[in-house]
């Protein structure tokens, strides 16, 4: 009885050393099962870790061309653009990230004005025309997307849908149409339409489509929605009704698509990015990561592969199925100009996040 | 999100709590505080605080952010919104949850229904179907599913069971002489029912009704999937447009909120009449009523529910694998995913019952104002949504663990800490049940103190230490939202993945993760529900 104090201490020193050694060794043995570069310090060469908001399985297919081609292993982090920037910004020199992709160039700008982007290499900037990277070389365009809004064939006439985005602002539109707010991609649209026509008529336009939109969450949901009948027109970007008609259809047969033209807001190109972090412990790695995303071999990925995106750089053309990028009539909008935090900002206010 | 079977209140509801009634052999635990074993009491304090840390995180981001910027947050239309849809959720699910788990566990356990003890095991089934899951499923029946009857329809099938076990457990071995005595008294069928049945019936049912209402708080995907707007949902919205901004932030202190009033109201709603009998004197088994003209309804009741709950999400995960052939199934994205979910699924169970060890211990041997607090702490961390953990652990790492951030490591002490209370309660039983008195035998025999504690408690412990353990498993295959957010570079479990294929409207390429998911999760629920069973028969 007497040496009862001791069972005790003895059993929670066990107790203790034996979940410290768990934990450490699910620790190592899961972050070496993942065979990441285990977040902290890459182990010197051959391993880098992306930031990806794009597409899984496009930047998948980069990245496996990628390693095939170099060598280098890639370990790839999935996120959304602004929820990536923002970890970033916080993760600051620390962060893991030795590449950041992004769908919209909202993401990358929060990034590059925090200060932690490298100087993109000439080589890759070469590759990529002026129009689609920011003039501070910080990060480059690496492909390119358009606003498009869909509609149901059957219900809607081509002659009946709206001349211009902000018209879905109007009474007439209430309940007629669709969106998903909470992603980065609407909230690129958004921000193109702020730099284009400032606070107070952004403002209002995401007030009224509070009462007038449908939301949904992800465009391919949005699409899906139109294709079945449950709503008559979604805001989208393009390549989702390219990538349903080239697989089965099943989610698009019914679905028309109606692009703004005419500088419209709503006819905004947005930019996808990619940028090479200053944290970066293998930036020579990083680096030709974005040349090759950027040089032939990517941008036919974008030509030829299924993401339907726009091809911009390298001289690659778009994916024949597409509407060429320059009869797309789009507004000219500074990338570098874009900005995120007063766009989740006004649509907090207005409730739609 | 998960299925946090034994979240507060199983205990009590499945009556597999701290024991207090001592058993034979045991005797009453020493005075308060007499020889209480500082570094086991230091290593308690310590878990307790670490399982405080989500609650601390709501607190402090919440005045970091500031009166005028947290009241602007707070109070505005959206909040509103999200405010009406949640109450509305919950005074739609819980009642109707409670009506089918009681309804079903009173026809399995008290009539004389056909093929009760299969139908006993299929209502429990549900559980083995992640609620995002059933969603699923339910999108690829009727794609036009929105708004709040969906999130009704797929939470009321997703977490009766929730009710239906501790409901089903505590008829099974209820006193039937109570019921007699109220008989032959001149009550009517219904009114014993309504009179004495139901009332032994309540902490059942107030323990399960939390349960599904901490589970209606924190679900993500399934509500995610059918366009209904939670905290939980909106926060991840927040999340994935401002990482951990002010916004969601404040949607969190909501939430947390929500949570703790809904850990009030059950204490409330317990109310104070003792149920207990005096003495385990020989008890005969409940009788059981005839069901007469209502069988065949009764039959088809139960079969529609299941049909609902079970029957329609395995129905499309099987569709779905049949149409998207054998392309859907690919090794090199399949495997790895199935590995990481079961190392994790382990590490978790490991670290969890060795966290939960020390506490279990005091609370069993060393009854005090002191173990009751720490429990009060457990208590309070078990009804914290998993999001509002993620949201916390990620900030936390971030700012002062860099280390440690977007390691393992963090996420496992994240699994630790939002299922705690599931090896917490099995353990406990366990321990209470490892009478001292053999392990101060082996001591006077010559064995070591420690040796003997080794050989006799920890080995009688070791059943129900399994036991818990492989419900933390359960939890963490299916949990989605903490794992979303702390997962290490490239790791991917089957239910993220499960997640980025179904959001993509790849329903045909989630469904071989779907399928695992069920299939690690069907064994897991079949023992939780052998173990109910027990811990009523005891």
């Amino acid at each position: 009885m007497v040496s009862r104090p001791h069972t005790s201490v003895g059993v929670a020193v066990a107790v203790a050393a034996a979940s410290a050694l768990v934990l450490a060794a699910c620790g190592s043995g899961a972050s070496a099962d993942s065979g990441s570069s285990a977040g902290n310090g890459s182990s010197g060469s051959g391993s880098i870790t992306v930031y990806n908001a794009q597409h899984e399985s496009l930047t998948q297919e980069w990245v496996d061309a990628f390693t095939k081609q170099t060598g280098i292993k890639v370990t790839v982090r999935n996120g959304s653009d602004t929820e990536l920037s923002n970890q970033i910004v916080q993760e600051g020199e620390a962060s893991p990230a030795d590449v950041f992709l992004t769908e919209n160039s909202p993401a990358m700008t929060q990034v590059e004005n925090a200060g932690l982007f490298a100087d993109v290499d000439k080589a890759t900037l070469d590759q990529v025309p002026a129009g689609f990277r920011p003039s501070t070389g910080k990060w480059t365009g690496i492909a390119a997307r358009s606003t498009v809004l869909v509609y149901d064939k059957r219900k809607v006439q081509e002659n009946q849908l709206p001349a211009s985005m902000l018209d879905l602002a109007k009474p007439e539109w209430k309940g007629r149409w669709a969106a998903s707010p909470s992603g980065a991609d609407f909230q690129a649209i958004v921000s193109a339409l702020l730099e284009l026509k400032g606070e107070a008529a952004t403002n209002e336009w995401l007030t009224a489509m509070k009462t007038n939109a449908k939301v949904y969450k992800g465009n391919s949901t949005a699409m899906k929605a139109v294709n079945s009948g449950e709503v008559e027109t979604a805001l989208i970007y393009h390549y989702y009704f390219y990538g349903d008609q080239a697989k089965t259809g099943e989610n698009s047969v019914n679905v028309g698509t109606h692009y703004f033209k005419n500088q419209d807001p709503g006819a905004f190109v947005s930019v996808s990015g990619g940028g090479v972090l200053t944290s970066s412990k293998n930036a020579a790695a990083a680096q030709s990561l974005l040349r090759f995303i950027t040089g032939k071999a990517g941008q036919e990925v974008l030509q030829k592969g299924t993401s339907f995106e726009y091809a911009i750089a390298s001289d690659v053309p778009a994916n024949p199925a597409l509407v060429p990028l320059k009869d797309l009539q789009a507004p000219t909008v500074d990338p570098a100009k874009l900005n995120s935090a007063t766009v989740t900002d006004l649509m907090t206010k207005a409730g739609l996040l | 999100m998960t299925t946090n079977l034994t979240a507060p209140g199983a205990d009590r509801a499945t009556g597999t709590g701290t024991a207090p009634t001592p058993g034979p052999g045991t005797r009453p635990g020493p005075a308060p505080g007499r020889r209480r074993p500082p570094v086991l009491a230091v290593i308690a304090v310590l878990i307790a605080l670490f399982s405080l840390m989500p609650l601390g995180y709501v607190i402090a981001m919440t005045v970091a952010t500031g009166w005028d910027t947290a009241v602007g947050l707070i109070f505005r239309a959206r909040v509103g919104e999200l405010l009406l849809n949640t109450i509305l959720l919950m005074l739609v699910s819980v009642p109707l949850c409670l009506v089918l788990g009681v309804g079903g566990a009173w026809l399995v356990e008290r009539t004389r229904l056909r093929g009760n003890k299969l139908w006993a095991l299929a209502l429990a089934a549900p559980l083995a179907i992640p609620a995002f899951v059933n969603s699923y499923g339910w999108v690829s029946a009727v794609p036009s599913l929105a708004g709040l009857w969906s999130g009704v329809l797929i939470s009321v099938l997703s977490y009766f069971p929730l009710v239906y076990i501790p409901a089903a457990a505590t008829l099974s071995r209820l006193d039937p002489s109570l019921e007699e005595s109220a008989a032959s008294l001149g009550l009517g069928p219904w009114q014993v029912f309504r009179r004495v049945v139901l009332p032994q019936l309540r902490l059942a049912m107030t323990g399960g009704a939390l349960l599904v209402g901490l589970h209606l708080l924190a679900e993500y995907g399934a509500f995610a999937m059918v366009r209904f707007d939670t905290f939980t949902t909106a926060i991840m919205v927040q999340y994935q447009s401002t990482f951990n901004g002010a916004a969601g932030n404040m949607l969190a202190s909501v939430l947390v909120v929500l949570c703790l009033l809904l850990l009030v109201a059950e204490v409330r709603s317990r109310g104070t009449a003792r149920y207990s009998r005096i003495g385990s004197g020989g008890q005969a088994a409940p009788g059981r009523m005839p069901l007469g003209r209502l069988h065949v309804p009764a039959q088809l009741a139960l079969l529609l529910l299941v049909v609902l709950a079970v029957g329609v999400p395995m129905w499309f995960v099987l569709r779905w694998l049949v149409l998207g052939g054998s392309e859907i199934w690919a090794p090199d994205e399949l495997v790895p995913a199935l590995l990481q979910t079961l190392l994790y699924g382990m590490a978790g169970a490991a670290a969890t019952t060795l966290v939960a060890f020390p506490m279990a211990f005091l609370a069993v041997r060393r009854t005090s104002w002191f173990t009751r607090s720490l429990e009060l702490s457990n208590y309070v961390t078990s009804s914290m949504p998993g999001i509002v953990v993620g949201l916390a652990f990620v900030t936390v790492s971030i700012r002062f663990l860099p280390a440690l951030y977007q390691t393992s490591v963090v996420l496992v002490a994240a699994y630790v800490l939002l299922f705690l209370p599931r090896a917490l309660v099995s353990l406990r039983s366990g321990l209470a049940q490892a009478p001292r008195e053999l392990e101060e035998a082996a001591q006077a025999l010559g064995v070591r103190p420690f040796l003997a504690f080794v050989r006799v408690t920890l080995r009688l412990t070791a059943p129900a230490a399994a036991g818990g353990a492989a419900l933390v498993f359960l939890a963490i295959v299916n949990e989605l939202t903490a794992t979303l957010l702390l997962s290490p570079n490239g790791t991917r479990t089957l239910a993220t993945e499960f997640w980025a294929k179904s959001s993509e409207i790849d329903y045909a390429g989630a469904a071989p993760y779907a399928l695992l998911m069920v299939v690690l999760s069907a064994p897991m629920t079949y023992l939780l529900f052998q173990q109910s069973k027990k811990a009523a028969g005891q």
